[in-house]
């Protein structure tokens, strides 16, 4: 009988995985130089002043750094990963991974490169210009053709949630970066978007509210779905549960993005159809947050011992906590009070730092020895890293919740003659340098948690080393 | 607001792939099982031999593991 052997490509996850820590520690770093230009801006202003670190370059690095850099490498780790495992199936081509690899990392420097240097599309969260866009979607699309052929020649018949997970990521953020960037070039590094006013606002947060749901969400839901029940070692409490919310949210997620745009000159239906949705939203949200931690049920002992899983809790409870405040900022009345203050700050770090951060954590953790078939070098590092983390992200939220409450309330107070009790918006901008200050804190302590989180896998990955000499193969 | 129209169009469109995806699943027995799919996860070897030879090979490692566990390493010298 013939016996076909398939060995799974651990290296291209080693790759991420190392990508992942390290424009984790950049990304977050440029944030905390974004959060301490907040906190103390006549120092940056009068000692430093200097261009190439002004907020207004700094602020899109670090989106850019944290989303698709950090979060990005974090996707393709699990997905390089967890794919493999899940189709009992080598990535179909080596080349399509290491070029992808590659590829996405040449964009990332393209973009630290450019982005301080003043090259911008100035569209959130798609400022890179259009030469790097179209590397984007060249990549992007390289990824997907990879990961259809390995699904195509896949040994296991069933095609398991966190797949289509990874799919419907794939489709949605392939199309809207695509129709986003549509932009006249008028030389190297400086374009023009195709459409113009509300319209192009509109194309904008349709992009930007999938960039969020479909780069944010999506993939690490699938993620979710395939390492949390790993690490406990216990099937999805309701495989059913996983079907129906995943055709669910993916259904209602593209009708949303409108709720960036309440009170602007967008057409008020359009702006209605926009929070109907994002009320919808909650119930396949919270179908996926409950289904998580639902798995765990019986096996609470396991989460006091396993950094992993505790990690894991907190990104599932944070990622709910999100879930259940975006539909409510989505509200008119709400909004009017949130919109342009550091509350939507708050909303979007308790989803980065808590649901994406916690989440990437806890599968590096998980991976780590796995990968270099050792046990993990410190685990009561680990362990302190989970307190650091949990404890940065209540200094980092809280402060911005007080601020954009306080802010929004002074906007919207009156004298008794009907003036503005603010006239001069400095001195609501002034009030929040406490808070600012103590969100840099939080910051910090947090990127203290994800340096001692590289030293221990480094660590881990050496002691195999030492072992085998068979790093990195 | 004729971006309306493409966005409409787009979003439309992205809406029929996941449906005749949903129908391709349903048909194709995807989700004629929804238990077996979220245990079998659990099982992952590091290398994936055909299906009938993954037993044999396995049984040997469970035995030399057994040997091991029992410290009797001296029956295998
Ligand atoms: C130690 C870690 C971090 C620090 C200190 C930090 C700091 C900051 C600061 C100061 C801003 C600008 C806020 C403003 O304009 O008022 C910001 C914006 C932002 N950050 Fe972070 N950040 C961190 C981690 C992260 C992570 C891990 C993510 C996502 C995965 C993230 C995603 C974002 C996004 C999307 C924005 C733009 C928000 C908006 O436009 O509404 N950040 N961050
Ligand atoms: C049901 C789910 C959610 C809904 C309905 C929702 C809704 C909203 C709303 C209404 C805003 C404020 C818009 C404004 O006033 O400008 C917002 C901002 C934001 N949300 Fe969410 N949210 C949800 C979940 C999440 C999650 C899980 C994350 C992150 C992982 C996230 C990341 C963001 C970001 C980055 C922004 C800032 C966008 C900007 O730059 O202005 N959201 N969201």
């Amino acid at each position: 009988m013939e016996v076909i052997e398939v060995k799974y490509d651990n290296k291209i996850v080693k790759y991420f995985a190392y990508a992942t820590i390290f424009w984790g520690v950049i990304g977050m770093l440029v944030g905390l130089v974004a959060a301490l230009q907040l906190a103390f801006p006549d120092f940056f202003n009068d000692y430093l002043g200097y261009k190439l670190i002004s907020f207004g370059r700094i602020r899109p690095l670090h989106t850019n750094a944290v989303i698709f850099a950090f979060v990005g490498n974090a996707i393709f780790t699990g997905v390089y990963y967890s794919m493999q495992r899940l189709l009992k199936t080598r990535m179909w081509s080596d080349k399509l991974s290491y070029i992808n690899f590659w590829g996405w990392q040449l964009i990332i420097v393209s973009a630290v490169i450019t982005l301080p240097m003043g090259f911008t599309s100035t569209k959130e969260y798609a400022e890179l210009e259009w030469p790097i866009d179209i590397a984007i979607a060249v990549m992007w699309v390289i990824f997907g053709w990879n990961m259809f052929a390995t699904i195509l020649v896949r040994r296991v018949k069933h095609i398991y949630t966190a797949i289509w997970f990874y799919l419907a990521t794939f489709v949605t953020v392939a199309v809207l970066h695509i129709f986003n960037s549509f932009e006249v070039p008028v030389h190297f590094m400086k374009s023009y978007s195709w459409y113009s006013g509300v319209q192009d606002a509109l194309v904008q947060w349709w992009y930007g509210h999938n960039a969020v749901a479909f780069f944010l969400t999506t993939p690490f839901l699938g993620l979710m779905y395939y390492f949390v029940p790993k690490a406990a070692n216990r099937p999805i409490y309701s495989y059913k549960l996983s079907i129906i919310h995943f055709w669910a949210l993916i259904f209602i997620y593209i009708w949303a993005g409108p709720h960036h745009l309440l009170y602007s000159s967008l057409p008020d239906w359009a702006q209605s159809l926009g929070v109907v949705f994002s009320i919808m939203l909650i119930a396949p949200s919270w179908g996926g947050m409950l289904n998580g931690l639902l798995t765990l049920r019986g096996v609470w002992d396991k989460v006091r011992d396993s950094a992993v899983l505790k990690f894991f809790v907190v990104a599932l409870t944070a990622y709910g906590m999100a879930t259940f405040e975006g539909p409510l900022l989505s509200l008119k009345n709400i909004n009017s009070l949130t919109h342009f203050t550091d509350w939507t700050i708050a909303h979007v770090h308790v989803g980065g730092l808590g649901w994406n951060g916690m989440l990437a954590f806890g599968m590096l953790y998980y991976l780590f020895p796995r990968l270099f078939k050792t046990e993990l070098y410190s685990k009561s590092l680990a362990n302190a890293h989970f307190w650091i983390a949990t404890f940065g992200i209540v200094l980092w939220a809280i402060p911005m919740y007080w601020a954009g409450f306080s802010q929004g309330l002074m906007w919207q107070e009156f004298n008794p003659d009907g003036t503005l009790a603010n006239p001069d918006f400095l001195t609501t901008v002034t009030a929040l340098k406490p808070f600012y200050i103590m969100r840099s804190f939080g910051g910090l302590i947090y990127i203290i948690g994800v340096l001692l989180m590289g030293y221990n896998l480094i660590k881990t990955a050496k002691k195999e080393h030492l072992l085998t000499m068979r790093w990195l193969k | 607001m004729e971006i309306i129209y493409l966005m409409l169009i787009v979003s439309l469109l992205i809406a029929l792939v996941f449906l005749a995806s949903f129908i391709w699943a349903n048909k194709t027995g995807q989700y004629d099982d929804d238990v077996t799919p979220g245990m079998r996860i659990l099982y992952d070897d590091e290398e994936v031999k055909e299906v009938k030879e993954v037993k044999e090979v396995k049984e040997e490692t469970n035995k030399n593991n057994q040997i091991n566990k029992n410290g009797s390493n001296r029956s295998k010298v």
